[in-house]
């Protein structure tokens, strides 16, 4: 190959980091299988979507501010989470307003084209689709709200999905509707959300599905969840841990050791 | 009153302080990139019209120009109508033989209840939504002709139909703007989707249109 | 008998209604209420989004919907002088009325002028909110609602669920039982087919269209330019309202103004697709001022405040008074479609009310409806005039927040969402402070107990394990993982 090979730096998000590092670990195993060199700033922390969300934007700015100097030496900059990338593009020139700092503004704003999902990532800036995973199971695909909505993904991860060897995908029914998630809406209206996730669940459920995959894992946590409580033998994973497995052996299910019931999840 | 009104605005203008002093109405940009014509042939808008309507479950036939008087007998003998009442100004050419006509010189309520129904022309028709409009004036009638019987009978002229809705505003303006006559845009018979969200058809206002388009034969076409 | 038939609210914001959370786990009880709003709901979202599949121009109309809106507000001084002037040309009178009670005052002082007991009413969702029925009923006047479903909610003494389909929580059966139990002349055989049911409305309202000498009705639009008061609709009840009785009054809020009668192309097709899925309406009545011969021989317009400048005055909220009460919102929403409207407390219910209930009432009298809903943005994307409703449910959260009246909780001690954020950000905002609370769990504990109270974790937690189990915290966060890798590598 006559061109160097692309660098990113990994946003790997404060939940991911701490919850979910298998889906971070998957990440880098990804890329790095495509040739693209990957390099994690240390100094980031959390893009404070949940604070923004839940109505202290004033208090994220500092977040934001971080954010802006971690990732200020990152060409490209790429995260496993939509909902975290939808923060800083979409909504990080409001914290900048309500800052009014001139300075934060520009500096979110020249960051805001370089910060890139996934499956953005692979499909628009490394042109591929057959990411060389190997998967054989049955798969259907959550678009989570922010993904659809906001950074508007389209088709995307589904075709990233589609090239994975040994992968039956199975079409969720009224997927466009909300989990039930919401971050905060999850506690604050506890039993609105149950009664979505209750639904969403079914309908998982109906495509005879092994596996509900999403790029978001703060949505999968609330549907794992779901799932893992009714023992009903599906689990969620990760889309980036998918896309990074190369080998047909039967998913572990991690953390049983510990916590509440067990959660069965896909490990990279 | 007065107070009422001078505290309202001064609300207003304290809320929008954000408002720059000198900027004006015009001033905020208003893009119409939608669509405002087409230049869709006469035989498609007439067919479009003819199917709309017949999806709101109005009917609808076409006839030569000379024949409507014809075409209204007809549609009277088929659905039993025997008086029509009728806009003072609607063309003698218009009005069917064998049915008792009563021009509408102020017609009490009671009567307008009482006729099989009414017969009036239009102002202009728009095929993309099968809406007719009637404006007030001339051949439209009143707004009260077409609201109390229970049978419509509406004869639209081809030239008077129009692909979409601004072309039908835009149309409508003299009669509105210039003349404030007062406009009501019919489309379909009356309904209501109250119960369980189906459509059922008429509540109030007539539950039976009948529309007969006056248009030349097509060139090329047979006898 | 259908638990969703709620108390009478008829006020933007009833203070007593209980909070969002509470109302909602009740509703979502409701079997009955569930099926109806589910399935209709799924319906009309399917029809909706094939009428608007139909324009190849349906971005360009949002986007000229929401900037003729726009225009309109920031000059909305202008704009209803013009209108008052324009009205009065065409020979029809202008009242100006502040809030809810002026309102009333004056439609029951021009009611009483003419002596009249009765007038018919066609729908208006303004009258809802300053309960005009109440208030002429005070003055002993009686109103009839000749709207079918407001006709149904009279009779059976409830609130409006939904701003388009009010009785949307009712069944063919349950409206079968009403009308019987209601209304004189009933036949004994009377289905519950929804034309039968309709032929019984019919007949009661039709005499009472021919006798009444007062009609009142709302209005969907009004053009400044031209004077011209629009009003969309299907049954023909508000064409009877408006045009059969000798003096008409109607009540519009001041939002509902526009700057041209060109701007009606935009409005009527982004109205009627929107609402009832459909291309048009059935009946659409546009008039200005009185016509000799032809309708009433007076008529009023009322033009309401009742809150609207409180909502204007806020730059991000403004937008939602751009809403032509559509409710394409409420027919997408999946909060909505499993709560129904009376949970809201209010007269707008659904997305649209989440953020008009505060806006025009207040942040105290609907502090709960901005957290009523995960953000989801499907609203945002079927509204015609493009109301951003996630960005102005956050900026109400901020404002919720920020509010004096919920500061009253002391700052600083352990119980609270206010502590617990105050933590979390200090905690982010030190690569430190951070890998320490990862490590030691506390973060997560954060993180997981952000609802609310930390003294409280196993609370919180029950909330979250009532319905879903947790993941168990990984052993090693990905950064360590990630500091291992590079060492192991040298």
């Amino acid at each position: 190959m006559s061109s160097p090979a692309p660098r990113v730096s990994l946003f790997i998000t404060c939940f991911n980091d701490t919850l979910f590092p298998q889906t971070g670990r998957a990440t880098v195993t990804l890329l790095e299988r495509l040739g693209v060199r990957v390099d994690f700033p240390l100094e980031q922390t959390c893009c404070g979507q949940m604070h923004f969300n839940t109505g202290y934007a004033r208090q994220m700015v500092p977040l934001a501010r971080r954010f802006a100097r971690a990732f200020a030496d990152s060409e490209l900059i790429v995260s496993p989470s939509a909902s975290c990338v939808a923060m800083v593009r979409c909504h990080y020139p409001r914290v900048a307003e309500l800052a009014g700092d001139e300075e934060l503004r520009r500096q979110l704003e020249a960051l805001r084209p370089r910060v890139l999902e996934l499956s953005e990532l692979l499909i628009d800036r490394l042109g591929v689709e057959d990411v060389g995973a190997v998967f054989p199971h049955r798969v259907t695909y959550h678009p989570t709200c922010h993904s659809l909505r906001l950074l508007e993904l389209g088709d995307r991860p589904l075709r990233l999905l589609r090239a994975v060897a040994g992968i039956e995908l199975l079409e969720l029914r009224e997927a466009d509707e909300c989990c039930g998630f919401g971050g905060t809406f999850a506690v604050k209206n506890a039993d609105t959300s149950i009664a979505m996730l209750s639904d969403k669940v079914r309908r998982i459920l109906d495509t005879g599905a092994e596996v509900c995959v999403a790029a978001d894992n703060s949505c999968l946590m609330h549907i794992g969840g779901a799932l893992s409580r009714g023992r009903v033998g599906v689990r969620a994973m990760h889309l980036a841990e998918v896309l990074a497995a190369t080998g047909p052996g039967r998913p572990r299910s991690g953390g049983a050791a510990r916590g509440t019931g067990g959660a069965r999840r896909g490990v990279a | 009153m007065t107070d009422a009104r001078e505290q309202i605005l001064a609300r207003i203008r304290r809320a929008l302080r954000d408002v720059p002093a000198a900027e004006r109405p015009e001033e905020v940009i208003v893009p119409r990139d939608y669509a405002r014509s087409s230049p869709a042939p006469t035989e498609r808008l007439l067919s479009l019209l003819c199917d709309r309507l017949r999806e709101y479950g109005a009917e609808c036939e076409r006839t030569q120009p000379n024949s409507v008087a014809g075409a209204v007998a007809d549609a009277c003998r088929a659905l039993g109508l025997r008086r029509l009442a009728i806009p003072p100004e609607l063309p003698a050419a218009w009005r069917p033989e064998g049915v008792e006509l009563l021009e509408d010189r102020d017609l009490g309520n009671d009567a307008l209840a009482g006729v099989d129904a009414a017969l009036t022309g239009c102002a202009v028709a728009i095929a993309q939504t099968g809406t007719l409009a009637l404006d007030g004036r001339s051949v439209s009638g009143r707004r009260a002709l077409t609201l109390l019987p229970d049978h419509h009978l509406c004869v639209v002229a081809a030239e008077q139909v129009v692909d979409g809705v601004p072309e039908a505003i835009a149309r409508l303006r003299p009669a509105a703007v210039e003349h404030r006559s007062p406009v009501t845009l019919v489309s379909g018979p009356s309904a209501t989707s109250d119960i369980e969200l189906q459509r059922v058809a008429g509540v109030h206002g007539p539950r039976h249109l009948h529309v007969i388009i006056a248009a030349e034969r097509p060139p090329g076409r047979g006898a | 008998m259908s638990a969703a038939g709620g108390p009478r609210l008829g006020v933007v914001g009833a203070a007593d209604h209980p909070p969002f959370p509470r109302a909602a786990r009740a509703a979502l009880a409701d079997s009955q209420l569930r099926h109806n709003l589910g399935q209709a709901t799924r319906a009309i979202r399917a029809r909706r989004a094939e009428a608007v599949g139909e324009l190849p121009d349906w971005e360009q109309l949002r986007e000229a919907g929401r900037a003729i809106k726009d225009r309109v507000l920031r000059h909305l001084d202008h704009y209803l002088l013009e209108l008052e002037a324009a009205v009065q040309r065409g020979g029809g009178h202008v009242h100006w009325a502040r809030d809810a009670d002026e309102c009333n005052r004056i439609v029951c002082q021009l009611v009483a002028a003419h002596g009249t007991r009765e007038v018919v009413k066609s729908k208006s969702m303004l009258s809802e909110e300053t309960q005009l029925n109440e208030a002429l009923a005070e003055h002993g006047i009686r109103a009839w609602e000749t709207d079918l479903a407001q006709l149904i909610v009279q009779l059976a003494d409830e609130a409006p669920s939904h701003i388009l389909v009010p009785a949307i929580h009712k069944n063919r059966r349950e409206i079968r039982e009403l009308f019987a139990a209601t209304l004189e002349e009933v036949p004994d055989d009377l289905s519950a087919e929804p034309a039968a049911l309709a032929e019984v409305a019919r007949q009661h309202l039709r005499r009472r269209f021919l006798e009444a000498r007062v009609g009142i009705s709302g209005a969907n639009f009004a053009v400044a330019e031209t004077g011209a008061v629009v009003v969309v609709e299907s049954e023909g009840n508000a064409r009877m309202c408006t045009t059969l009785p000798e003096v008409l009054i109607t009540v519009m809020g001041i939002e509902k103004v526009i700057p041209t009668w060109q701007d009606l192309e935009v409005y009527l097709q982004l109205l009627p697709r929107s609402s009832t899925a459909e291309r048009m309406n059935p009946y659409t009545s546009l008039w200005t001022g009185v016509s000799a011969g032809d309708g009433p021989a007076e008529f009023h317009l009322v033009l309401v405040d009742n809150g609207r400048t409180n909502a204007l005055g806020d730059e991000v909220g403004r937008q939602a008074l751009r809403c032509i009460r559509c409710s394409a919102c409420l027919n997408v929403c999946p909060v909505y479609e499993r709560v129904g409207g009376h949970a809201y407390g209010s007269t707008y219910p659904g997305p649209i009310g989440a953020i008009l209930t505060p806006l025009l009432s207040g942040l105290d009298a609907a502090p709960s409806l901005p957290y009523a809903s995960s953000l989801c943005g499907a609203c945002y994307e079927v509204c015609p005039v493009k109301i951003d409703i996630p960005e102005v449910l956050v900026h109400l959260r901020q404002a919720e927040v920020e509010r004096p009246a919920r500061r009253s909780r002391p700052l600083g001690s352990p119980d609270g969402e206010r502590a617990v954020m105050a933590a979390l950000a200090r905690v982010f905002a030190s690569r430190r402070l951070y890998e320490a609370a990862q490590r030691t769990g506390r973060l997560a504990r954060l993180v997981l107990a952000r609802g609310g109270r930390i003294e409280r974790l196993p609370g919180a937690l029950g909330g979250w394990t009532a319905a879903r189990d947790l993941p168990a915290p990984p052993a090693e966060s990905f950064r360590d993982w990630w500091r291992r890798r590079a060492r192991d590598a040298h």
